[in-house]
């Protein structure tokens, strides 16, 4: 009975209240389910609501278990598996330190040009490098700066929203 | 707009209980709980019952919830108050059971400071309740109070703990009834979708080779869901079988019942499982205890299953056709389904069916080696059930052999009369949760079947027993064992008996009268039925010692393992003796 393994982005709508995080990231540890990346924030000052975005991995049967968990949860609104509801965007935001200089230094600069990546901070000897884009692609340009002189990395984990008119 | 009369947080949780219909209370006090108990000091509308361990408070509670089907309710202190109360919260929450935990905490301005009998509470119980508060500002107060009672009892039941810190309760605040509260996401389904009803209608009719499959969840959608089930199981003709947690909702005098199905279940109920074409599972989680090895699990049936937890479906078990519902309304609506079409189950089909039942039947798995010597467990909880069936009974037991034992040989016609701990398995659950079903039902005859091992874990609620002068009866199965790990030990692991010995037991007869109740003892066949006889007399509470065989296993077993149809049967069954325990067993519990 070899399954194979999903990988899904399920985005849930939760009450901003102290916990929350607590609960759904227990839910995953506790059950042994996988995390890739989580991502949260309140998105409705109003209405009191933060958004979790998580990326994970499983076999169909433990995504729906997943799915069918965080519903369970009593603080969760909603909760939107978007791999399988259509077409979504995926985003994450690196934020990239280059130690380097003489043609490496340059070399990095040209590299963040093609991936149309800014600099938002610089030193003599450094660049900060922010990026924007599939997590392929931060990937990708992680590659390339390794050799460069890449001494820190911090990315926001996936950030993801449905295609079309239709909220969550 | 009307000025509202500010009232303490202490107030609020009085008024709050009175609100939710609460009757009584199980707790004990604590510094941080000391403005609490000084107003349930100054009222006469909820009762407190003084437990002797906070662990025995959430069991009794768990006991008044599951003879009743109210919410029960517990009051304890912070930090050990909490922590003690910890196992009897993740027992709730496997058995689903509806508790509210209200827990004292340090003030708030302490928290997170180490403070003297400080727990972080919240973070302690999260993942062994179903929802859990911690109440910061007394003007949520009563909200939370009255969205804990909504959540426990919605749904699948659960506990919840609300955490109060020790200032809130002597602030001022709000109170709001009630009425005026609206849970903003919790919205459990309880009706199911009327086309997945149609298609169990269709799958009902065509079955050849059905069985019914029913658990906890009948119990907890309460008596209608029994008296539906019951309807059903009629309208249709087919065999019908239960978990350990489901004992009740079908009357087990009733020639349709099978007994219980699973590790120790009936050789019927188990075969009945392996071989159908429709299986029915009506509020029951194919837990591992009944299926046994996963993927030998009935390969040859579609499976029903309604479920009011949708994480509960296809989670052990991929099934054909799941119904998100309360288990009476979707059975409400199956059966009216049925009626209207006038559909007829497969007769002929059900004819040969239930003659291959018979056979199976035939086996008699529950056949025990006879003695007039010592008594035998089974032959102890045979008499018990001849001597109190046409009484008004609840019986409660504690965990190991001798509750495999009152699972197969006391006999339910009535939900709400089992209370066992199922999932959790804890032992030291019967006593104290026998004197909450006594607390709930004064006038009724209260059994607490137990182990010599169990019972010492929660000994101390004897003293609570006796305080409010409950007739709990104790019916002690005493076989200087832990007799479930010593069977195991045999099955398994040699015979090498290790730490199952209870050496130094006390002796119990003294024990008992030592806390002010009646003690008993039966240590021959002979002198059972006097000893049953004279419990039932006594109105005091009784604590029987009924010495009984140290080496009788509980049989049938369906080792760990193992496919659900392969078990191991007594000597004493008919026809021949089979299944062995593969290695493969030794890492399954």
């Amino acid at each position: 009975m070899e399954e194979t393994v999903e990988r899904h982005t399920i985005a849930t709508l939760v009450d901003n209240e102290p916990g929350v995080l607590a609960r759904v990231i227990g839910l995953f540890s506790g059950r042994g389910y996988n995390i890739e990346s989580l991502t949260v924030a309140e998105v409705d000052e109003v209405r009191n609501l933060s958004r979790i975005t998580v990326v994970t991995t499983g076999t169909p049967m433990i995504i729906e278990q997943i799915k069918a968990q965080l519903e369970r949860l009593v603080p969760i609104h909603k909760v939107s598996d978007l791999t399988v509801e259509g077409d979504h965007v995926e985003r994450e935001l690196a934020l990239i330190k280059v130690s380097a200089s003489g043609e490496k230094r340059v070399e990095s600069l040209r590299i963040a040009d093609i991936f149309r990546a800014r600099v938002v901070d610089s030193t003599a000897s450094s660049f900060v490098f922010e990026t924007t884009g599939s997590t392929d692609k931060v990937n990708a340009f992680i590659e390339l700066m390794k050799p460069l002189g890449l001494v820190d990395v911090s990315r926001t984990g996936v950030v993801a929203i449905s295609r079309g008119p239709e909220a969550i | 707009m009307i000025a509202q009369t500010q009232m303490t947080g202490s107030e609020i949780v009085l008024k709050a209980l009175v609100d939710q219909g609460v009757e009584v209370v199980f707790g004990y006090p604590g510094g941080a709980v000391l403005p609490l108990y000084d107003q349930m000091f100054q009222q006469n509308s909820v009762r407190h019952v003084l437990v002797r361990q906070e662990g025995g408070a959430v069991h009794a509670a768990e006991g008044y919830a599951r003879s009743t089907g109210k919410t029960g309710v517990v009051l304890v202190t912070s930090g050990p108050g909490a922590t003690n109360a910890v196992t009897g919260l993740t027992d709730a929450m496997m058995d689903s059971i509806p508790v509210v935990c209200f827990t004292g905490q340090v003030a708030t301005h302490m928290i997170g400071n180490d403070a003297f009998q400080e727990a972080d509470t919240v973070g302690i119980t999260r993942p062994c309740t179903k929802h859990n508060y911690l109440v910061k500002d007394v003007n949520d107060l009563a909200r939370v109070l009255h969205e804990a009672f909504y959540v426990a009892r919605s749904g699948r039941p659960g506990p919840v703990v609300v955490d109060l810190p020790k200032d809130v309760m002597l602030e001022l605040g709000n109170y709001v009834s009630p009425a005026n509260v609206r849970h903003a996401s919790y919205k459990p389904q309880v009706k199911g979708d009327l086309k997945a009803i149609e298609k169990a209608v269709d799958m009902i009719a065509a079955a050849k080779k059905p069985v019914f499959y029913t658990g906890g969840g009948v119990i907890n959608s309460g008596p209608a869901a029994s008296q539906l089930l019951r309807d059903l199981v009629r309208l249709t003709g087919f065999p019908i079988t239960s978990t350990l947690m489901g004992l009740g909702a079908f009357p087990a005098s009733n020639e349709q019942w099978l007994g219980m199905l699973g590790m120790h279940g009936t050789y019927e109920a188990n075969l009945a499982m392996a071989n159908c074409d429709l299986m029915v599972c009506v509020g029951a989680r194919f837990d591992d205890r009944i299926t046994g090895r996963l993927d030998a699990f009935s390969q040859g049936s579609k499976k029903i299953h309604i479920d009011i937890d949708p994480s509960s479906i296809n989670k052990n078990v991929p099934v054909d056709l799941p119904i998100v519902g309360d288990v009476g309304h979707v059975l409400e609506d199956i059966i009216k389904v049925w009626k209207s079409r006038v559909a007829r189950p497969d007769v002929k089909a059900l004819d040969a069916w239930w003659a291959q039942i018979n056979r199976w039947r035939a086996r008699e798995c529950l056949n025990y080696k006879a003695s007039d010597k010592t008594i035998k467990p089974q032959y102890a909880l045979q008499r018990l059930q001849e001597k109190t069936k046409d009484k008004d009974v609840y019986f409660t037991t504690d965990v190991g052999q001798h509750q495999m034992w009152a699972a197969q040989f006391l006999h339910f016609d009535k939900p709400n009369r089992w209370m066992t701990s199922g999932g959790l398995g804890t032992m030291g659950y019967g006593l104290p949760a026998a004197m909450g079903v006594q607390v709930a039902h004064p006038e009724s005859l209260v059994v607490a079947v137990s182990g010599d091992a169990s019972l010492l874990m929660n000994i101390q609620e004897l003293s609570t027993i006796t305080q409010y002068r409950l007739p709990v009866k104790t019916f002690l199965l005493n076989n200087q064992y832990m007799g479930m790990v010593r069977q195991w030990q045999e099955l398994l692991h040699g015979s090498r008996y290790s730490e199952s010995y209870m050496d130094s037991l006390p002796d119990f007869v003294k024990l008992a009268e030592s806390f002010g109740g009646v003690g008993l003892r039966a240590t021959t066949p002979d002198e059972l039925d006097s000893v049953i006889d004279e419990m039932l007399a006594t109105e005091k509470s009784v604590l029987c010692d009924i010495v009984v065989d140290s080496d009788e296993n509980c049989l049938p077993m369906v080792p760990s393992g193992a496919p659900h149809y392969e078990m191991i049967l007594g000597d004493e069954t008919n026809g021949e003796v089979k299944a062995e325990i593969g290695d493969d067993g030794l890492a399954l519990v």
